[in-house]
């Protein structure tokens, strides 16, 4: 019997091996043809390989500056979640209960409106800005916290949920914290892998962006690598598979980084 | 009422809907005595001690505490500690940290090596010095409990408010705590409102015992008058077991069990009513004569209970130390008599 499970078991870890393979080929085979594309001289020679696509990206107009840009915008996203979406959230869990449904709704709207509506209803808006204030691509942070609320509520909302913040917070009342305090000081700590998880997806969101940003004219990293792509194929692959890594590389760093604090195993605790 | 007293409770009121949590409550502590409130769920004893903490509004009343109106103030103000039923430690903070807490956040920002010896002196007290760095995950209930007293220790409370911390805790964890509590209570002489529903934990570490109905004090005295002289029927009935066994009242004792006893002021003063006599004051002996049989028997230990049926039919329960009961098993003929203890009564029907 022993050996019988241990051949199902044997089984049943090649089985998940396989799953893992499949569905690693099905990721990697892309980002291999477009490393492939991207090295392959222009033109038709066939067999040799070459590094130009990938030299010519700093040199490319805009480019630069359009990455500054979507990073700065999706910095921009971040401390507006730390800020307000955080702390509405904490707000609305802890004393409007009543609130909770009307709000996930709300937070859930952007994923059932079609980009291109939100553009369409957004763009008056926008030509108010920059007619009053100022024309600044940044100011598509505005429409960005936005669009990222039914990730960012979701995981929030999740964190909140799994510990009784509504103790923690009394508690901590009792002690003498003010509710500024109780928000900052302790349950953004308690909660502190949904925010991580939060603001990453958010990060992911803001930086492969095209639609809106496109449509409202500012050129924004996507926006750039399309243009590009419109006159060199190659060069265009070459800074989306650039900036694929780029994102891969916070993947692995951010989960580590959070691993270190106690507060993540507090949940399996 | 005596305006001596170092906690005030006047005629607290709090409605949710129709829901009466607190219809005017009122109690007084004393310096430094720990009072227990005990009732069943939803007499409103937690709202109480929620109030006096400031965590639940009230809709009417008064609370002064150390002279000073504190009804209106706000809980972060209060000075209050409080242990409560959930864990309530701060996960990301070690077990010092949640301690020192409530001293950083003083007006008067306490140094921060006063801190520590502060924060080391209460670990101490609570046995955990040995824990200080690690993290709430870390420690076992008891221990968070613990750490959680020691943190509403640190800031010197006005006034300790415990709120059912041991009813998350394991049988034996919980016989410890509640004693070691009440060590630290006499040790600090912090005065304590310490609410539950389990009346051994009430009984056994208060000085005086508050038994909580529908929002309003049913009673409130020490321990063994609260067990041997209630003054309601609710008292009598929720604190302990009774026999209600029926009789005849008339001039202040009442005729049960072939014998006449006192009754407890707030009886019933005359009429036919019914009597709740508590097993340890029945007094049961073999004889072969006798009018009872003993129906079952079970062993506790130290004593012994025996449940007993009587010539009319009716049953009662009687509780005898252990040496006292051998030999009274199941079916043995017994006399079953009446200790000379007053005896609540309550109206019959």
């Amino acid at each position: 019997m022993g050996a019988k499970a241990m051949k199902k078991s044997f089984g049943l870890q090649l089985w998940r091996r396989m799953i893992i393979f499949i569905v690693g080929l099905y990721l990697i085979l892309p980002l291999y043809a477009m490393l492939d594309f991207s090295t392959k001289p222009f033109g038709l020679a066939h067999n040799t390989r070459t590094l130009a696509s990938w030299k010519v990206i700093p040199s490319q107009p805009d480019l630069t500056l359009a990455i500054g840009r979507s990073l700065i915008t999706a910095l921009i996203v971040m401390l507006l979640i730390l800020f307000l979406i955080v702390p509405t959230a904490i707000w609305v869990h802890l004393k409007l209960p009543l609130l909770r449904r009307p709000f996930e709704l709300l937070c859930l709207l952007p994923l059932a409106i079609p980009a291109i509506v939100i553009v369409v209803g957004i763009a008056p808006v926008y030509r108010w800005i920059s007619i009053n204030l100022t024309e600044s691509p940044l100011t598509l942070s505005g429409v960005y916290s936005m669009l990222i609320l039914p990730y960012t509520y979701r995981s929030l909302s999740a964190a909140l949920d799994a510990v009784d913040i509504h103790t923690l917070a009394e508690a901590a009342t009792t002690l003498g914290a003010t509710i500024t305090r109780v928000i900052f000081g302790i349950i953004m700590p308690t909660i502190k892998s949904g925010i991580v998880n939060g603001s990453f997806i958010a990060i992911a969101l803001v930086l492969g962006e095209f639609t809106i940003s496109n449509i409202l004219n500012y050129k924004t990293f996507q926006v750039v690598i399309a243009q590009i792509g419109r006159s060199n194929g190659n060069v265009a692959v070459a800074v989306s598979v650039a900036s694929l890594l780029f994102v891969l590389f916070l993947l692995l760093i951010i989960p580590t980084k959070k691993r270190q604090g106690a507060v993540l195993d507090v949940d399996v605790a | 009422m005596s305006s001596s007293a170092y906690v005030q409770l006047v005629d607290l009121a709090k409605y949710f809907g129709k829901v009466k949590a607190l219809d005017g409550l009122s109690l007084d502590i004393a310096e430094g005595e720990l009072v227990a409130l005990l009732g069943p769920s939803g007499c409103g004893k937690t709202t109480a001690l929620r109030s006096l903490a400031g965590l639940q509004e009230l809709d009417r009343g008064q609370m002064i505490v150390d002279g000073k109106d504190v009804t209106f103030q706000n809980a972060n103000k209060r000075g209050m500690g409080m242990v409560f039923q959930a864990y309530s430690l701060f996960p990301h903070m070690t077990a010092r940290e949640n301690v020192e807490y409530g001293l950083k956040l003083r007006a008067h920002k306490t140094a921060g090596d006063k801190r520590k010896a502060r924060s080391a002196e209460l670990l101490e007290l609570v046995g955990l010095s040995t824990h200080a760095n690690h993290y709430p995950y870390q420690l076992s209930g008891g221990q968070q409990q613990r750490v959680a007293l020691a943190r509403a220790l640190a800031i010197s409370p006005k006034v300790l408010l415990l709120d059912e911390p041991l009813s998350a805790l394991d049988a034996k964890v919980r016989t410890q705590l509640r004693e070691e509590i009440r060590r630290i209570q006499l040790e600090l002489g912090t005065t304590t409102l310490f609410v539950t529903h389990d009346q051994e934990e009430a009984l056994s570490i208060a000085d005086r015992v508050g038994v909580m109905r529908n929002g309003q004090l049913e009673q409130i005295a020490a321990p063994a008058e609260l067990y041997d002289r209630p003054n309601t029927a609710f008292v009598a009935e929720f604190v302990g077991l009774t026999n209600p066994i029926a009789g005849k009242v008339s001039g202040g004792s009442i005729e049960i069990l072939g014998g006449v006893v006192k009754t407890l002021p707030g009886s019933i003063t005359s009429g036919s009513g019914i009597a709740l006599v508590r097993p340890e004051s029945i007094d049961v002996v073999a004889n072969k004569a006798g009018n009872a049989t003993v129906f079952s028997a079970s062993f506790l230990g130290a004593s012994c209970r025996l449940s007993i049926s009587l010539a009319d039919g009716t049953r009662v329960t009687a509780q005898l130390p252990s040496p006292d009961a051998i030999g009274l098993g199941a079916g043995a003929p017994v006399k079953v008599s009446l200790l000379d203890l007053p005896v609540f009564v309550k109206a019959a029907g």
